[in-house]
């Protein structure tokens, strides 16, 4: 039960939490706004699963790193917002170190696997 | 799957979330230009699972291991409800340990924990003065003086002395009972008046206006509360005193010369009696003191100890070797019931003990009958230590209900524990159920869950298959009967101990009874009489006809046998001494160097009243009067003490404060005054003075005197009787406080005989729970070993034979508790040393007594399981496995 989504939460996380911090940076968004901007932010390269990004949220979330309220959307109806915490924004900075330190590495790498 | 409430709320948050997610994505379909139905449909494809979304999310709410609790919680209460005889049996026992250790508890956290009703009580010291023949002696007033003015370390010292007053003219003449006390006393305790004010240093001196300050019963009793009296004046013994303030009747000082209930309270300083002013007369004088903020009580302690040493200099005839007892106030109040609370508190520790013993036991019989269950878990890959969560929580809920339960006991319990404690307990209102009392039930249910569960938890989870399969999965399993043996055993060890300590105590009273305390004090009242408030400046030769006329009033009363008057002549009660010399000796050069004898003014009827026998010589007569030459009795003690080899009548000795030399004419019994007990830890010699010869300035201004009297009425009817007759004779002579000898000692032995009340109920508990305990276990023993006691009887085995097998079975255990048990209570005993009178602590006839009567109960109670042994039918018990 529920080992498809979880493989893929493994696989995405540290990344999705990262994407999610980053996308929540422009200001406070609900889920689907979420993933439409991950979506459109990657050229459509990148789609976030539904059953990958609300676990994330919540777990996020209880983290403390955002924050969430219901809000009416545009259209009159409930949703439920989240907004980066001062936590959450220290913890962006930190994965994004990590990541530009990572993707350095890898890039050294395949650098020298290709010489 | 039911959702707990807690998170049916956040469930549909959930819901509403992700539908909320599905109506924007079919919408953004739709904008661009999907139909309606095909969009939702669209959207509902994208998303995915919406029920395993859901789910995923949930698990990161972080309620699992909660929610796995709450699941083995509503199977443990389910495990309850279908055994209800077991639930019932556990749970009362429990609840009986848990309730009267949260009762004793709350009574050890009133008495010793719970802090001074007072501003920093830390500070506050009790100070008393000691002398070569009193280690807590009391100050003289001007000694106080210099010790409040020479001092470094304390912020304030205050001291009191009791007293009591005949209150006149404010409606019916009325006896008072009168604290003397230093201006700073209030203050020194942190009181503030009710009303008006406190008292002021600067009149607590001679010749200021006499103040009094009252209490706040007297206030609301005479004078209706009325704020108006203050400023007003009273009479008291005939002067009058200015209200200047109102104050509680019971500032809560459990100390000696300090009375629970005050009517006033009057200033020392006003004290016009020129013998308070003798730096050698000291008046049940003691003092309270508190620390300067930062000062030890070891600093303290020397800093006066070195003031007492120059007033030692200073005054070498009557300071020499003087110093100072200092102890914090709280340990002053509390210090001597302390072991006896603690002891008992240990006591009902060893009964939860036992009771959880028992709980554990009857936990590893049931677990016999859930080996299947356990299998099956263990088979469908629950942890061993899964299995013991799971235990661990059912015994937890147990423990949890018992320990609801044993609250509400306790709570019943502390109210009957207050009705039986001994006024003789201090501090006892400070007794109730507080958050240190919660808080110990909650540690005590917590532990004795752990204690009772975890054994039986651990057992169960972790099969010995090997054991198992040994035994033809019959059932009857040796390790686990092992577990159950040494629980007994250890509930037997318990037992034990409790049994021989409980009859220490028995022995200990029996002893104190039997000591004779000198005097025979069935049927003797003991009161107090008031002369008229115009005695107070009357002649000597007045004062002597007026005590005259009062005691034959008296003695005249229908149903009186005999009255004596008296003063410092009540065992038990106030002393008075005097330091003294014999004749033909030079006379010492300080007090400290001179012998010291208790004095006893007496009537001559005191003898009829109290049967103080007569050894040799002459008792006191009439005829020994302020005419005749001045004569005294001795008692056994002071004749050999002072007059070894010589005889002691006809022998002269010199009285140093009272100035006056007086001829030996008898000796007499000595008289235990400090108690049946500590009688001899204090100044053993007696002397007896004829009342009449009081030098003339001691009598003068004598303004009340004890009484004692031989009655068979009850004390407050002959009270009223005397009342009557002395009345009748001068509406100004006042009686009270009627009190039977023999409850005056019976309240010395008050708190002994609550604690050996007690360790008797404790004791007979832990017995009751102990033989319950083996019993359960033989019984247990027997239905397991029923297949072998069926073939043994097919094969010819006697009823006898199985009957004494069985019983073996129990006899080892017994026998294995007590040997530990001994071994026990030989090392526990010797704790409670302190309670114990006239028996040792070891005492090899009360540890026999106690083994045996144990060991009698383990065997009557291993008798029934055993006898349904031999009525075991062999065809039946072979049939049934």
């Amino acid at each position: 039960m529920g080992k498809r989504y979880q493989n893929r939460i493994e696989l995405l996380q540290g990344t999705l939490d990262m994407l999610v911090l980053q996308t929540l940076q422009w200001g406070p968004q609900h889920g689907y706004g979420i993933s439409q901007a991950i979506r459109m932010g990657s050229g459509d390269v990148l789609q976030v699963e539904t059953g990958s990004l609300y676990p994330a949220l919540h777990r996020l979330e209880r983290e403390g790193w955002i924050r969430s309220e219901w809000k009416l959307s545009d259209n009159n109806q409930r949703v439920k917002e989240y907004r980066l915490t001062s936590a959450g924004k220290k913890q962006l900075v930190d994965e994004r170190s990590r990541w530009e330190m990572l993707t350095q590495a890898i890039a050294g790498v395949l650098k020298t696997a290709g010489e | 799957m039911r959702l707990p409430w807690w998170k049916r709320h956040q469930a549909r948050e959930l819901e509403e979330e992700l539908q909320s997610h599905l109506a924007m994505a079919a919408r953004d379909r739709q904008e661009r230009g999907a139909a309606a139905e095909a969009a939702k449909a669209e959207a509902r494809r994208e998303f995915g699972n919406l029920l395993l979304v859901s789910e995923t999310t949930r698990d990161m709410w972080g309620w699992a291991s909660l929610e796995r609790f709450a699941q083995d919680l509503r199977y443990g209460a389910r495990m309850l409800e279908r055994s209800p005889g077991f639930a019932v049996v556990a749970l009362l026992t429990l609840a009986l340990g848990i309730g009267i250790n949260t009762a004793l508890f709350s009574v050890v956290n009133g008495v010793l924990l719970s802090p001074l009703p007072y501003p920093h009580p830390e500070q506050l010291v009790s100070v008393f003065e000691s002398k070569p023949h009193f280690e807590k002696g009391s100050f003289s007033y001007l000694n106080f003086l210099d010790f409040q003015q020479q001092n470094r370390t304390l912020a304030a010292i205050a001291a009191y002395r009791n007293t009591g007053f005949t209150l006149t003219g404010s409606g019916q003449a009325e006896q008072l009972q009168a604290q003397m006390v230093s201006a700073g006393l209030f203050s020194v305790l942190g009181i503030r008046p009710v009303a008006g004010r406190l008292f002021t240093p600067e009149e607590d001196r001679l010749g200021t206006a006499p103040a009094v300050i009252l209490s706040t019963e007297l206030w609301t009793r005479k004078f209706g509360g009325a704020p108006e009296v203050i400023g007003k004046s009273i009479t008291l013994d005939g002067s009058s005193y200015i209200v200047v303030g109102v104050v509680p009747g019971e500032l809560q000082l459990y100390i000696q010369n300090f009375r629970k209930n005050n009517d006033v309270y009057v200033l020392m300083g006003q004290f016009a009696d020129p013998h308070f002013r003798d730096r050698n007369a000291s008046w049940g004088t003691d003092a309270i003191a508190r620390l300067k903020p930062g000062v030890t009580i070891e600093q303290a302690r020397a800093d006066l100890n070195s003031v007492a040493r120059g007033l030692g200099t200073a005054y070498p005839g009557i300071n020499k070797g003087i110093g100072v007892t200092m102890l914090p106030l709280k340990e002053e109040m509390v210090g001597d019931v302390r072991p006896l609370l603690l002891v008992l508190l240990g006591a009902v520790g060893f009964v939860l003990l036992i009771a959880c013993g028992n709980v554990a036991n009857l936990l590893l019989a049931r677990a016999t009958v859930r080996q299947r269950e356990f299998a099956i878990r263990s088979a469908l890959g629950a942890s061993p230590l899964r299995v013991i969560r799971q235990l661990l929580t059912e015994t937890l809920l147990l423990a949890v209900i018992a320990g609801t339960a044993g609250l509400v006991l306790a709570a019943w319990g502390t109210q009957a524990a207050l009705r039986l404690l001994p006024a003789s307990i201090p501090r006892a209102s400070h007794v109730g159920l507080d958050l240190r009392v919660l808080g110990f039930t909650l540690a005590i249910t917590a532990l004795s869950a752990v204690v009772f569960g975890l054994a039986p938890a651990i057992k169960t989870a972790r099969p010995d298959l090997h054991e198992e399969l040994k035994e033809g999965g019959r059932g009857g399993s040796g390790a686990r009967h092992r577990a159950q043996a040494a629980f007994v055993i250890m509930e037997m060890a318990l037992a034990l101990v409790l049994l021989a300590g409980a009859g220490l105590m028995i022995r200990t009273l029996a002893e104190l009874w039997r000591i004779n305390p000198g005097f025979e004090a069935r049927n003797v009242v003991l009161l107090g009489v008031g002369l008229p408030p115009g005695m107070a400046h009357a002649s000597p030769d007045a004062v002597r006809s007026s005590l005259r006329q009062a005691e034959q009033a008296i003695a005249s009363t229908p149903g009186i046998e005999s009255a004596a008057l008296s003063e410092g002549a009540i065992p038990l009660r106030g002393d008075n001494e005097d330091e003294f010399w014999l004749e033909g000796q030079p006379k010492p050069a300080s007090v400290n160097d001179m012998a010291w004898s208790l004095l006893y003014v007496v009537q001559p009827a005191y003898f009829q009243v109290m049967k103080v026998p007569l050894l040799r010589g002459r008792l006191l007569t009439a005829e020994d009067n302020e005419h005749a030459t001045p004569v005294a009795l001795v008692d056994e003690d002071l004749a050999h003490r002072y007059f070894p080899h010589t005889d002691p009548l006809g022998k002269h000795i010199h009285f140093n404060s009272l100035g006056k030399t007086v001829e030996i004419v008898g000796v007499v019994g000595h008289v235990k005054q400090f108690g049946l007990d500590t009688d001899a830890r204090n100044l053993q010699d007696q002397t007896y003075l004829p009342m009449m010869q009081t030098p003339d300035d001691q009598l003068a201004g004598t303004t009340e005197v004890d009484l004692l009297v031989r009655t068979t009425l009850p004390p407050l009817t002959a009270e009223d009787a005397m009342r009557g007759s002395l009345q009748h004779m001068n509406r100004d002579y006042v009686i009270f406080g009627g009190e039977s000898m023999n409850d005056v000692i019976g309240k010395g032995l008050a708190a002994r005989r609550f604690s050996v009340i007690l360790l008797v109920l404790f004791a007979s508990l832990a017995l009751l729970l102990a033989a319950i305990g083996i019993y359960g276990v033989v019984s247990y023993v027997v239905v397991q070993r029923r297949r072998e006691i069926g073939i043994r009887m097919a094969l010819g085995a006697r009823r006898g034979q199985v009957f004494q097998l069985m019983l073996r079975q129990g006899a080892r255990m017994a026998l294995a508790g007590l040997g530990i048990g001994v071994a026990a209570a030989f090392g526990l005993t010797r704790l409670m040393t302190s309670l114990l009178y006239g028996v040792k602590p070891t005492d090899a006839l009360t540890f026999a007594v106690a083994a045996c009567l144990l060991c009698a109960i383990a065997l009557a109670a291993c008798c029934i399981p055993a006898r349904r042994a031999t009525r075991v039918d062999p065809m039946l018990a072979l049939r049934c496995e």
